[in-house]
């Protein structure tokens, strides 16, 4: 079942960058890309746990700001050759509204 | 698919190490664009010619070098035509004919057919046992040879005859190698880098008779002997024929393709024919042609690029540099050495430890190198050999390397091969000399990007590039580390810094997304590298009118903080030259413990940081601090940093000037300024130096008779003093060549270049006569900085504290309670 929680308006991030949703299991990051798409991940790095949400967004893609891995903002993956997944969590924007479904599991880290 | 979009298609003669790359490179550019058809003499997939040296001397299997495998030809949806020769090109009807006269179409068309071994046209040449040393099968021959027959003679005494030699000595042959002239590798060596050569290689069996002119083979069913002009005569049971290669251009000739030496191209890699692409050693391009991959593999560049229809860029041609493959030999040359009139050289003999170097200056900048016994700094100056640096300035201790000049390399006797598989090589990743040979072997690496990518060794501060190139080097054998000569800004284009920001100002662009789409970028949004850069460069050159782009700069230029590593920040206030009050101190006292904020740290710059602070609770700590009157210390910017000064005349017994209060004055000019880079400052009031000036970005040191202004030192990573550039007699003076000199490297500097980098490569010459000579260019450089400062010089901490700048990115957009 997907429960959707309204977040915020989409202008309230801005183009190529990010936002955090607090949660109890940690803050979940929120992007936005330059053809407003949006995406949620932990804002936690697979490589250590840098915040994602500080890094440069290119394309459909964040660069943490620690140490230069890249992650694939829809799958979590880290673009090879490097390792490593970050939860993804739903999101979609409807009427210039922003919607979060939370995976529990994810929001343990 | 329904209606199925007819593809152009690409036919590439010659499955060899140009023509694959080429066709790689044009994957990654356009993967969709052709239906590539490739046809190759050899049975087999794209191997890597290089290492045929190494598969000759055991110590590589031709499984082992592998670069594509039939199975890469599928997954790319390539048709390989392997052990299939192509006799004819058919540029009317746009067709090319195999052996067995079948026509295949093509709507472009590559030639990498490579080179022939050149077959010296002596009686007995076409006997049974004499060969040429070019491929797989060549080597087959040889290996077989070597287990039926004992002597073996190799005509040629350069790189390609000494490592056959080397290879059939470690089968067990007794070679000879026959040389035309009295030196080895005359082409890359010198006489004395030549003899010592030989000296070594004798030491382990082999035989030499040069100088020496063969004059005919002898045998009747298989090659028994060699004959040479004066007569004498040596058994032989096999000959390889190394004297050169010749480009292999017959089937483009036949075509009415317009050769000389080779095919020849234009900058684009086009034939006469536009439809016709010719890259690798069949080709010329203004007047020369190559026998290295380095070249090679920029000429593929370039020409996939055209390929793909991407435009831009062109190939200028390749300095080269060699390296002999034979184990325990360690040799190097670059470059042109030939002696002449106004040519200097730095020799260094030490023939106790077998080693030799000789470096050859013109116009204080290197243009060859030989090094023997001790290659490790061999990229190095090849590097700057590439790059024209101008060496005057570290002149007299060049000749001893990159690791005396502090510049990260490593000694001698610490070569790569010796090093053992734990031994760390990239300190900031940590990553190991094992770990990188690893991963150079299994994935197949072959540049050091590749490198960077896979193992992130070398990718952080960059000093152990030249370790990671040797153990590229080391690794592979080749020299395949040549970079080109002009570095890309990142992977995201081809064009280098100064192109873009030639073009930023020629073409008048203002946004990073027109800088993008005007050269063509090869990704959407840019990276994480090369964003920032443009973000600069736009905002240098555009004082005023550029919008500074928050989402294009890295996170501490974002929120006007250092990140940590826990991902909380560090904030610093300016305290002008050092300076501060009781109240000032009060208040940091007070924020201190208002925020909790665990660390309170003197940093090196004279500031006080306070460590640990919530990104949610940075603009409240600045509020705090703006109203005890402090602004932010830019302790995160690339731009002006600190000025760090002693406290000079006015309390120091040895004072010259008011140190001080010049640094004040420095600092509250050029505060707020965005550079390439950071830039610190620092003032000493005598040359005692208390603040270190002579290490500084940018140094001034007080004298009774006035002020000395230094630059370009650097105390990081590296470490290096100063640079002298005048001396002046008033403090207004220092200030206007300060301001002038920091405003020309922000209009020349590339991105994340440190002042001294920047002069070493434009010069200090050059710097000076801009700066200090040329009066009126100083003026012009001051009024363009005091310009631009109009609009920098407010405080970022005032406008998101109190003024509501950018509020979103401090809160979180919302907190949620999950049940
Ligand atoms: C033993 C050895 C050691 C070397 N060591 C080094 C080194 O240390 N460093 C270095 O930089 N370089 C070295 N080289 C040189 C390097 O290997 C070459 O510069 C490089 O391989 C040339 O690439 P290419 O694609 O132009 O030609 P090749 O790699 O020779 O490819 C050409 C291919 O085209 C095929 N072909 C030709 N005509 C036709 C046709 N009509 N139809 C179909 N196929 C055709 C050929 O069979 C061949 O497979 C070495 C070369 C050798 C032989
Ligand atoms: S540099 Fe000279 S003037 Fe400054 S504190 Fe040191 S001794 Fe005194
Ligand atoms: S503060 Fe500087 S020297 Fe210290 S660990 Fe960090 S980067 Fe290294
Ligand atoms: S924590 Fe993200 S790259 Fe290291």
């Amino acid at each position: 079942m997907t429960s959707w929680i309204e977040i915020g308006a989409l202008d309230d991030i801005p183009r190529l960058g990010s936002r955090v949703v607090r949660t109890p299991g940690g803050n979940i990051a929120v992007f936005r890309t330059e053809s407003d798409e949006v995406f949620a991940l932990d804002d936690r790095c697979p490589h250590k746990g840098g915040p994602l949400s500080q890094g440069i967004v290119h394309n459909k893609r964040v660069t943490c700001p620690l140490h230069n891995f890249v992650i694939e903002l829809a799958s979590g993956q880290a673009v090879a050759p490097d390792e490593g997944c970050t939860h993804t969590h739903p999101a979609k924007v409807e009427n210039g509204i922003v919607w979060l479904s939370v995976r529990q599991a994810a929001a343990v880290s | 698919m329904l209606d199925k979009v007819i593809k152009q298609k690409l036919v590439v003669i010659g499955n060899g190490m140009a023509g694959i790359r080429t066709v790689e490179a044009l994957l990654e550019r356009a993967p969709d664009l052709y239906d590539i058809t490739v046809f190759g003499s050899e049975p087999y997939g794209n191997y890597n010619r290089i290492l045929l040296s190494p598969v000759l001397a055991g110590e590589k299997t031709v499984d082992d070098i592998m670069l594509n495998t039939v199975d890469w030809y599928e997954d790319n949806n390539i048709t390989l035509r392997k052990g299939e020769t192509i006799s004819m090109i058919d540029r009317r009807t746009c067709e090319v004919v195999t052996e067995a006269g079948e026509r295949v179409p093509y709507d472009r068309l590559l030639v990498a057919t490579g080179s022939n071994p050149i077959m010296l046209p002596l009686p007995g040449k076409e006997l049974p046992g004499v060969i040429g040393f070019r491929d797989i099968y060549d080597v087959d021959r040889m290996i077989k040879a070597s287990t039926d027959y004992r002597n073996a003679v190799v005509i040629g005494g350069g790189l390609l005859g000494l490592e056959a030699a080397n290879g059939l000595m470690k089968r067990g042959m007794n070679v000879t190698v026959v040389h035309l002239l009295d030196t080895l590798m005359e082409r890359q060596l010198d006489p004395v880098a030549g003899g010592l050569l030989r000296k070594s290689l004798e030491e382990r069996g082999m035989v030499f008779k040069m100088p020496a002119q063969t004059q005919a083979i002898l045998g009747e069913d298989r090659v028994t002997g060699v004959r040479f002009g004066d007569g004498t005569e040596l058994p032989a049971d096999l000959v390889v024929m190394a004297v050169g290669i010749r480009p292999n251009f017959e089937l483009a000739k036949k075509a009415g393709l317009y050769c000389e030496r080779g095919i020849v191209v234009s900058d684009t890699m086009q034939t006469y024919d536009g439809r016709i692409y010719a890259v690798g050693e069949c080709v010329q391009h203004r007047r020369q042609t190559y026998g290295l991959v380095a070249p090679l593999f920029d000429q593929a560049k370039v020409c996939a690029n055209h390929l793909a229809m991407k435009g831009f860029a062109t190939y200028d041609g390749s300095v080269t540099s060699t390296k002999l493959k034979v184990t325990g030999i360690d040799l190097f040359s670059a470059g042109d050495f030939a002696p002449g009139p106004d040519k200097e050289e730095i020799v260094l003999q030490d023939a106790n430890r077998g080693v030799y170097k000789r470096i050859i200056l013109k116009d204080k900048k290197i243009v060859g190198a030989v090094l023997y016994g001790d290659t490790i700094d061999g990229p190095w100056y090849f590097q700057h050999l590439r790059d024209g640096t101008d060496v005057s300035h570290m002149r007299e201790r060049l000749v001893f390397g990159a690791a005396n000049l502090g510049e990260g390399g490593v000694s001698g006797q610490n070569s790569v091969a010796a090093m053992s598989d734990e031994t760390e090589i990239c300190g900031c990743n940590g990553v190991c000399k094992g770990a990188i040979v690893k991963a150079i072997s299994e994935k197949k690496l072959f540049t050091l990007d590749d490198v960077r990518a896979h193992t992130k060794a070398s990718s952080s501060c960059g000093s152990c590039t030249g370790l990671v190139e040797q153990v590229l080097a080391f690794t592979l054998g080749g020299d395949y580390s040549a970079a080109p000569k002009v570095k890309p800004l990142c992977k995201c284009t081809d064009h280098s810094h100064d192109d873009v920001r030639r073009v930023i100002v020629e073409q008048q662009l203002k946004t990073i997304p027109a800088v993008m789409r005007f050269m063509e970028w090869k990704t959407l949004n840019g990276c994480h590298s090369c964003r920032p850069a443009l973000n600069y460069y736009l905002l240098a050159t555009w004082p005023g009118e550029y919008r500074d782009d928050q989402q294009s700069r890295f996170i501490n230029e974002r929120v006007h903080a250092n990140i940590q590593k826990d991902g909380t920040y560090s904030v610093v206030p300016r305290m002008w030259g050092g300076v501060t009050t009781p109240s000032e101190l009060r208040a940091i006292a007070d924020v201190a413990e208002k925020f909790n904020i665990p660390t309170v740290k003197v940093t090196g710059g004279q500031r006080i940081d306070l460590l640990g602070v919530k990104k949610e609770d940075l603009p409240a700590v600045w509020a705090d601090l703006n109203d005890a009157g402090m602004v932010s210390g830019h302790a995160y910017a690339k731009g002006l940093r600190t000025v760090k000064t002693c406290v000079g005349s006015e309390w120091c017994r040895f004072g010259t000037q008011d140190s001080t209060g010049l640094g004040v004055k420095l600092e509250k000019f050029m505060w707020g300024s965005w550079t390439p880079a950071k830039v610190k400052l620092g003032v000493s009031g005598c040359p005692r130096n208390c603040a270190e000036a002579t290490c500084k970005d940018v140094g001034v040191v007080c004298v009774d008779s006035g002020y000395e202004i230094h630059f370009a030192g650097a105390a990081g990573l590296h470490i290096k003093g100063t640079e002298f550039l005048t001396k002046v007699e008033t403090e207004d003076e220092t200030l206007e060549v300060i301001v002038a000199l920091t405003q020309l490297y922000r209009e020349e500097g590339w991105y994340l270049e440190r002042m001294y980098k920047w002069c070493d490569r434009v010069g200090l010459e050059q710097i000076r006569k801009r700066v200090v000579d040329d009066v009126a260019n100083r003026k012009a450089l001051f009024a363009r900085f005091a310009y631009s400062q109009q609009f920098a010089q407010t405080d970022p901490w005032a406008e998101r504290a109190s003024r509501g700048v950018d509020r979103n990115e401090f809160a979180p957009l919302a907190e949620l309670e999950l049940a």
